[in-house]
């Protein structure tokens, strides 16, 4: 058994020179991506925070009434903000808020399409389904220190954890929807002579809409249940006084944080949730 | 022309199709080839030519190949080996090997398709979905919905075009589907299994809808079906598919008559005679009537006998020593209006249910004439029989 334990398998070294070889060799790269993603989320925030409070406010609203036409809802929405308002949280509110659009943004952006190539090609997805249990069971402590050594701190290296842990999400449900689409369906598209491109995106799109809009709900979801880690790299938000709170043993501020956190996750939940759900039943 | 010429045509699904066509040749079963390659025969060595304006029905039990062949005329299906011309035009087109841009101009225009679960996009409202072929082809908006709408009219169900597919009943969704097949103005449709889903007064209903759409559009329809009294009632010719093959395509009348297999005869035996016989193949020949001094006896017990002038026509009759009127009846002339006593003369072409009805006004049997001479006699032993199904065992006894 001495044999065993005496000749470990330098694993976690094998890792470190891999990442060592990424930040000695794809420094630019990264350098690039964190400068450009970091500018875009500032600026994000800046467009928000050049606004009076009311104006997104007005805007939430707004869209919580064109999806639903339910005043209750948009009275919620507005009390809800009003209350993150009035406990001082409104800078870090958008800050969160731009962080979790731009990672729902990007993962939707990246899962979609992978999870319609995945559908088409059942080898694809032989491949990936591995390495997305891998993304979701991985603790995310784990993968924040390469991303943190290879971004630098800050949002960006919060975002890209974000994406990672997120990312899986639209891929397997736009999988699900997708390769879900009723044959007689797919035949009939066709019998009529669609190419496959139309086939696409007039029939197996459609169809596994109810799906894919249950993945991008569950995209936002996720991203913001990443806000408190994102914080600990270094992201602006609200996940940043609930770590000082947690350093400083600071119940009240803790408490408040956290409420800010629920409310604006059942604020994105109820306006993104329904519209799907709907179409389905 | 024909329409649809399908020659040869093997249909196998599996990943080692050359091993089991060999394996085919070689005469060796379905099942056996299930074994030794794991692929399946959907359609084994299949040869129909479909004219046009025809209705030709594949009638088989579930499993017997009839809409794996159907699928193979649009290509849902590809062919293993043989040839499947469509036409286009003044042209036929090989549907086996044409390539892809030829096979969805045959879909777009030439060759369109009825599903049995109807198969309509649940997100579109009934007008998107008539519309949705034309969108295929390239349709513009306003254009394809001014020509659904049109087609929907045809069916019936104009006042429905904003509802979706989940709001109508079965027989509507269905005349959707047609419409929407329609909507492509492709002169072959495809039909499989279309009505099966429905209940029997709208599937009897849909169906009479159907002959009526062919009969002023004139397509050619490729229909399958696992009903014989379906497939006698719109098909101009049938085709009966047993394990993949083809084993009797002819007439209605034909398969009614003389069943090849007793497969055939199985199913024919289950069916209702009544709208696809007509007097020739029930009657009694006139050579078979007893004679009695110068007279033919029609029913002994009653005492009806007719007489004959020389060249072999119906001169006169008489029931009980009272001499009876003599009618003669033509298709379409109301039946109602018949007397009783009356002894009615028609041509054998007359339907089954026809020379019933007569009979039953009449109460006396119904003699045939054909170019003026009497060549049969149709009593109620002759309708028996068939309505038994015995026509064809006489036959072939």
């Amino acid at each position: 058994m001495n044999w065993i334990t005496e000749n470990k398998l330098p694993l976690g070294s094998w890792m470190e020179a891999f990442v060592d070889w990424l930040t000695f060799n794809a420094a630019g790269f990264f350098d690039a991506v964190s400068v450009s993603l970091e500018w875009m989320i500032i600026s994000m925030v800046e467009i928000f925070q050049w606004f009076p409070p009311f104006v997104p406010m007005a805007m939430t609203a707004a869209i919580a009434w064109w999806l639903h036409r339910s005043i209750p809802l948009v009275i919620f929405v507005v009390a809800a903000l009003l209350l993150i308002l009035n406990l001082g949280y409104w800078q870090e509110m958008l800050e969160t808020f731009v962080l979790v659009l731009a990672a729902t943004t990007l993962s939707v952006a990246m899962g979609i399409p992978i999870g319609i190539v995945a559908a088409h090609k059942p080898w694809v997805y032989t491949i990936l389904r591995p390495i997305l249990d891998l993304m979701q069971t991985i603790p995310t402590f784990v993968y924040l220190i390469p991303t943190l050594v290879l971004f630098g701190l800050g949002v960006v290296p919060g975002l890209i954890s974000t994406i990672i842990f997120a990312v899986a999400a639209p891929i397997r449900l736009t999988y699900l929807g997708i390769s879900r689409v009723p044959d007689d369906l797919i035949e009939a598209g066709k019998a009529f002579g669609a190419t496959p491109f139309k086939l696409l995106y007039k029939v197996e799109l459609p169809a596994a809409m109810p799906n894919i809009m249950a993945g991008v709900t569950q995209c936002i979801m996720l991203s913001l249940s990443m806000v408190v880690i994102a914080a600990l790299v270094g992201a602006d938000g609200l996940g940043k006084p609930v770590i000082r709170a947690l350093n400083t043993v600071n119940i009240s501020q803790g408490f408040e944080a956290g409420l800010a956190i629920v409310l604006v996750a059942i604020i994105l939940d109820r306006i993104c949730k329904a519209p799907g759900a709907k179409e389905e039943g | 022309m024909a329409a649809i010429s399908i020659r040869n045509v093997d249909v196998v699904f599996g990943d080692s199709i050359k091993q089991s066509l060999a394996l085919l040749d070689k005469g060796s079963t379905r099942q056996e080839i299930i074994d030794t390659t794991g692929d399946v025969v959907g359609v084994d060595n299949a040869c129909i030519e479909v004219q046009e304006g025809e209705i030709c029905v594949l009638m088989g039990l579930s499993g017997s190949g009839k809409s794996s062949l159907l699928r193979a005329v649009n290509g849902l299906n590809s062919v293993s080996r043989g040839e499947l011309l469509v036409q286009d035009g003044d042209q036929m087109v090989d549907i086996a090997t044409c390539d892809a841009d030829k096979l969805r101009h045959m879909r777009t225009s030439k060759v369109s398709m009825v599903f049995q679960n109807f198969a309509l996009m649940p997100w579109m409202s009934v007008v998107d979905n008539v519309a949705f072929g034309l969108d295929m082809k390239g349709m513009g908006k306003q254009e394809r919905r001014a020509k659904a709408m049109e087609k929907l009219e045809m069916v019936g169900l104009s006042e429905w075009k904003d509802k979706l597919p989940h709001e109508l009943s079965g027989g509507m969704r269905q005349r959707v589907g047609l419409a929407r097949a329609f909507a492509m103005d492709s002169d072959i449709l495809l039909m499989d299994e279309p009505f099966s889903a429905l209940d029997p007064l709208i599937r009897s209903q849909l169906q009479d809808e159907l002959i009526e759409l062919q009969q002023r559009l004139n397509k050619t329809i490729l229909f399958v079906s696992h009903d014989l009294d379906e497939a006698l009632k719109i098909g101009t010719h049938i085709a009966i598919m047993e394990s993949a093959k083809i084993i009797q395509h002819g007439k209605p009348e034909e398969i009614v008559l003389n069943p090849k297999t007793p497969y055939v005869a199985d199913f024919v035996a289950h069916t209702n005679p009544l709208n696809v016989l007509c007097g020739r193949s029930l009657m009694s020949d006139s050579s078979d009537l007893e004679v009695s001094g110068d007279q033919w006896v029609l029913n002994q017990h009653d005492n009806t006998f007719i007489s004959l002038d020389n060249e072999g026509k119906v001169a006169s009759a008489s029931r009980q020593e009272l001499p009876l009127t003599l009618h003669h009846w033509h298709e379409g002339e109301n039946i109602e209006q018949l007397a009783e006593g009356l002894l009615v003369m028609a041509s054998p072409d007359v339907s089954m249910r026809s020379a019933i009805e007569i009979r039953y006004k009449t109460g006396l049997p119904l003699l045939l004439e054909e170019n003026g001479r009497l060549v049969g006699m149709l009593s109620d032993k002759d309708f028996y029989h068939a309505l038994l199904g015995r026509h064809f065992t006489v036959d072939e006894a």
